[in-house]
């Protein structure tokens, strides 16, 4: 349903007021998700998840320029096709009750949602309705602030806002940082649940024990590229093919619980080669060459060329 | 995760000269108005006199600004008549300056009822309209120009107190601040060595984004009559003299000397901007 | 309820008592300064009756109002007999101050409501416009145009418009509020209306720069933030957002501000009803300077005073009634 190869997202900024500058957030950044699924895009902060997603919907800034290719349902992602599917088509789940008007009542804010899509006022008030009751929200919700819901209620808002429409990708950004365990577990089979009726769900995380408690498949995200995209039970059954997943992995408190060394490189001073081998146990003089093109290796696509060991 | 938006559009096309172009911007202005302040030693008295043949003749080469209903040059007497109003404002606004300087360090070093009685005094100011209090004062204090220069110095110092004041009780919370107290500096050592670089920006700025006001208020005090006596035209004066020839249709007496006044409190505006951006580029608009 | 109403009651409670001490203050700042002041002190206190004295009953009343007295006594006199509402008689009018600031204020009641609301309405649409569009031409405009009114002066812009509508158009009168020579009576509602349009909008065109050039920082901000990021998500327009979240998320501020703005909407009156002679409030206190009719100008600083006061006041009412978050505060799960 939708394919992403190759994409890259570069800004461009102007450096103290004088030069201007070409700074690329997003390199060689692929990935694919079909209808019902769940796949999980992980990575730590500033590896471009987000950014990812706000391509997708087209609300990047201005000064922002795409490469590479999207697709979705087949056609091309243009900025014209983005504008006319947002909302409606692809819908997003933020990751905030921040993303909320603070002024105006969740009843409306969602009423407004169906609206958006062509519904009468009545009709999405119906249906605002309908949802709010399918996910155990009181009446009286509607009427409630942002500031007043509680965070489990904050989630079942927002999630709220993209069941309403007919999207067929529903992404869903951070959703689980800050709750409680068990609102955790509650958004995560929410978000199942929107997989099961069909539609394609992109859960965009930090949270490795989140993303494989619902995930089908996993994509490993990299200073701004993909380094492995990994069926969710690779991980437990010990399959993983990129060093970085693994050592993920092993940062794990039920695991080994060994932070990974170093820092991910800023987008400023991207290393020639392979964007990890700074912190790679595996580096070798190759690596130095050229970045590793993302290969097909027992059963999941890895960007490193030592994979097979 | 929240997107490190980068930086938004381009503000400017020439960005790459912005220094260079903010100091040219500087050496204008402060050239207009010097050239505003000295012009009537320049041209002299001669246009003040009256020349009965050249009686309210509209704007033309010979007189820019027309002539009056005495036949004086009008772009001379609007030069005197600005001249006059910048050096009053000036005055005025210097010693409202060091007023907001004086009082802002005061209340933000000593803090107590020295703070609390500046911040009284500050609120009683902002609960009257200025326009007002102005006239209160130069009422109270006799009117004429002591009047005026009197009610323009003490009513415009609040501002610039404010800012000080919260820029010394920011560096005051400072850490090396605090050290220094901890080595038993006394406050007026503290506010000598530590305050005064910091407040210094913000008093210059404070100080050109004062002029503005102080001439615009000196201009309405004249106007309504409350200022300088009709003998000394400043620029209000003027204005309201040309309210009496508006209906017979003399319009470039009223016209022509506002539009000199609003071209030097533009300047000032334009200035005080610009030395802005200079010493301080986070906070311009530049 | 109950809760609801005793929060009601303390904040009056809270507001009278600010204001109490406002007027309080405003008094002896008054008081300080008249009475260092070259002027006349009995002639202060009595105004018009000043002509029907001798010097004996001058002394006299210098005695028995304690001029003799030191200040802080006199001062206690001088505001007991304003807490009784003895503000004196306005030399220049020949009335109690009270009637004269009564009536003035009515005069000019609806110049100032049409220019604040003017101002307000105009300002707050310019703002939108501009903040919206930020960086196009139109936003270039609209900046020049309120940035250039910031640095006029009030009377010269006044004199401007008369120049142009009243002296070269002939579409409005040249001054009062009502044509010469008709009795106040039998002064039409549309003749009220001709005479003051143009000062209303002379006061007006002033408030708009301030209004305008805060809406448009304020609606920039509001269209950088996260809900406006998510209701683009959703599919809303740039005109649907500033429609359905961006004006509700400014209006307040907006409605401070233009709270706020009484105090210069008051002096701004002084120089409008000057350049039109419109005989209004403005022209009163111009009036009670030029020719030292002090009970009458103290009394107008009194007034100003409550002015300011109650526009502040409003702006901190408007808060709970727009802001669901301070209206609802206690109220959470």
């Amino acid at each position: 349903m939708l394919s992403i190869s190759n994409l890259g997202i570069t800004f461009t900024q102007y450096d103290q007021g004088l030069r201007r500058k070409q700074l690329t957030v997003i390199t060689d950044l692929d990935l694919t998700i079909q209808a019902g699924e769940v796949v999980a895009v992980m990575g730590a902060s500033g590896s471009g998840k987000s950014l990812l997603a706000h391509a997708l919907l087209g609300i990047l800034p201005d000064n922002a320029q795409l490469s590479g290719t999207m697709e979705f349902q087949g056609e091309p992602l243009t900025p014209k096709r983005c504008e006319a599917l947002r909302g409606k088509a692809i819908a997003l789940i933020p990751q905030s009750v921040g993303y909320l008007d603070p002024l105006m009542t969740v009843g409306r804010q969602v009423q407004r949602v169906g609206q958006l899509n062509g519904l009468s006022s009545g009709a999405a008030r119906t249906l605002a309705n309908r949802t709010f009751a399918r996910y155990d929200l009181p009446p009286t919700t509607r009427q409630r602030y942002p500031f007043q819901l509680s965070g489990g209620m904050a989630r079942r808002v927002l999630v709220s806002t993209a069941v309403l429409t007919q999207a067929q990708l529903v992404i869903a950004d951070e959703p689980t940082p800050g709750l409680h365990p068990d609102v955790v577990t509650e958004t995560l089979n929410h978000l199942r649940e929107l997989a099961r009726e069909g539609r394609g769900v992109m859960l965009i995380t930090h949270d490795i024990e989140a993303a494989l408690q619902v995930a089908d498949r996993v994509a490993v995200f990299y200073a701004g590229t993909t380094v492995e995209i990994a069926a969710a039970e690779d991980f437990a059954r010990g399959n993983l093919r990129h060093p970085y997943t693994q050592a993920l992995w092993r940062s794990l408190p039920q695991n080994d619980f060994v932070p990974v060394p170093g820092n991910q490189p800023s987008p400023e001073n991207l290393p020639v080669g392979c964007l990890y081998r700074d912190r790679c146990a595996w580096v070798t003089s190759e690596c130095e060459q050229a970045r590793p093109e993302l290969r097909f290796v027992r059963q999941g696509w890895v960007r490193c060329i030592h994979a097979e060991r | 995760m929240t997107v490190t938006s980068p930086i938004s559009k381009p503000m400017q096309r020439f960005r790459s000269n912005r220094r260079q172009r903010i100091l040219w911007g500087i050496a204008w202005c402060a050239l207009l108005l010097v050239a505003m302040i000295l012009s009537p030693w320049v041209i002299g008295d001669d246009g003040l006199s009256p020349v009965l043949v050249q009686r309210n003749q509209p704007p033309s080469l010979v007189h820019a600004f027309g002539t009056d209903w005495l036949g004086r040059d009008m772009l001379s007497r609007s030069l005197h008549g600005m001249s006059l109003s910048l050096r009053i404002g000036l005055l005025a606004a210097g010693i409202s300056a060091l007023i907001g300087t004086g009082l802002g360090l005061a209340a933000g070093t000593l803090g107590g009822w020295v703070d609390a009685v500046v911040t009284w005094i500050i609120d009683v100011f902002f609960s009257l309209p200025h326009l007002v209090l102005l006239i209160l004062i130069a009422f109270a204090v006799g009117g004429g120009t002591t009047g005026v220069i009197i009610a323009v110095a003490v009513t415009h110092w609040t501002s610039l107190a404010r800012v000080i004041r919260a820029e010394v009780l920011q560096v005051n919370s400072s850490d090396y601040v605090r050290l220094s107290y901890r080595f038993g500096r006394s406050p007026i050592w503290i506010a000598r060595h530590h305050m005064v670089p910091h407040v210094i920006p913000q008093l210059l700025v404070g100080l050109i984004l004062l002029f503005p006001h102080a001439i615009l208020h000196e201009a309405a005090l004249s106007f309504i009559g409350i200022g300088l006596s009709p003998h000394i035209p400043a620029i209000g004066i003027i204005l309201a003299e040309s309210m009496r020839h508006l209906s017979t249709g003399y319009w470039w007496l009223g016209v022509m000397p506002g539009l000199l006044l609003l071209l030097s409190v533009k300047a000032f505006d334009w200035l005080g901007e610009n030395v802005r951006s200079l010493l301080d580029p986070k906070t311009s608009q530049g | 309820m109950d809760m609801q109403l005793r929060s009601v009651f303390t904040f009056v409670a809270r507001k009278l008592l600010r204001l109490g001490l406002l007027l309080l203050a405003v008094a002896i700042f008054t008081f300080v300064l008249l009475s260092l002041s070259p002027i006349d002190p009995v002639q202060a206190y009595i105004g018009a009756d000043m002509m029907q004295i001798s010097s004996e009953q001058r002394q006299l009343i210098a005695e028995r109002w304690g001029l003799d007295q030191p200040m802080i006594i006199r001062f206690w006199d001088w505001l007991g007999q304003l807490v009784q509402g003895n503000w004196g008689t306005s030399m220049v009018f020949n009335q109690p101050v009270s009637e004269v600031i009564a009536s003035r204020f009515w005069v000019s009641l609806p110049m100032l409501a049409i220019a604040w609301l003017l101002s307000g309405i105009l300002g707050l649409g310019l703002g939108i416009l501009s903040g919206a569009l930020a960086g196009s031409w139109i936003d270039r405009v609209v900046r020049l145009y309120a940035y250039t009114l910031a640095s006029s002066p009030t009377f010269w812009v006044a004199l401007l418009l008369l120049i142009v509508f009243s002296v070269a158009l002939r579409v409005t009168p040249i001054c009062c509020a009502a044509p010469p020579g008709i009795l106040a009576a039998d002064v039409t509602l549309w003749q009220h209306l001709h005479h003051l349009l143009l000062p209303a909008i002379a006061l007006s065109i002033i408030g708009i720069a301030n209004i305008a050039l805060h809406t448009r920082q304020k609606l920039i901000d509001v269209l950088h933030s996260d809900y406006i990021l998510f209701a683009r998500a959703q599919g809303e327009s740039l005109w649907g957002v500033v429609r359905h979240h961006g004006f509700r998320n400014l209006i307040l501020p907006a409605l401070t501000l233009q709270f706020a703005s009484l105090s210069e909407l008051f002096g701004g009156s002084v120089l409008v009803e000057q350049v039109f002679a419109y005989p209004g409030l403005g022209a009163a206190t111009v009036q009670a300077a030029l020719r030292s009719d002090v009970p009458l100008l103290v009394g107008i600083v009194f007034f100003s005073a409550l002015f300011v006061y109650t526009g502040n006041t409003l702006a901190d009412l408007t808060y709970p009634i727009v802001d669901p978050r301070i209206r609802l505060g206690g109220w959470q799960t």
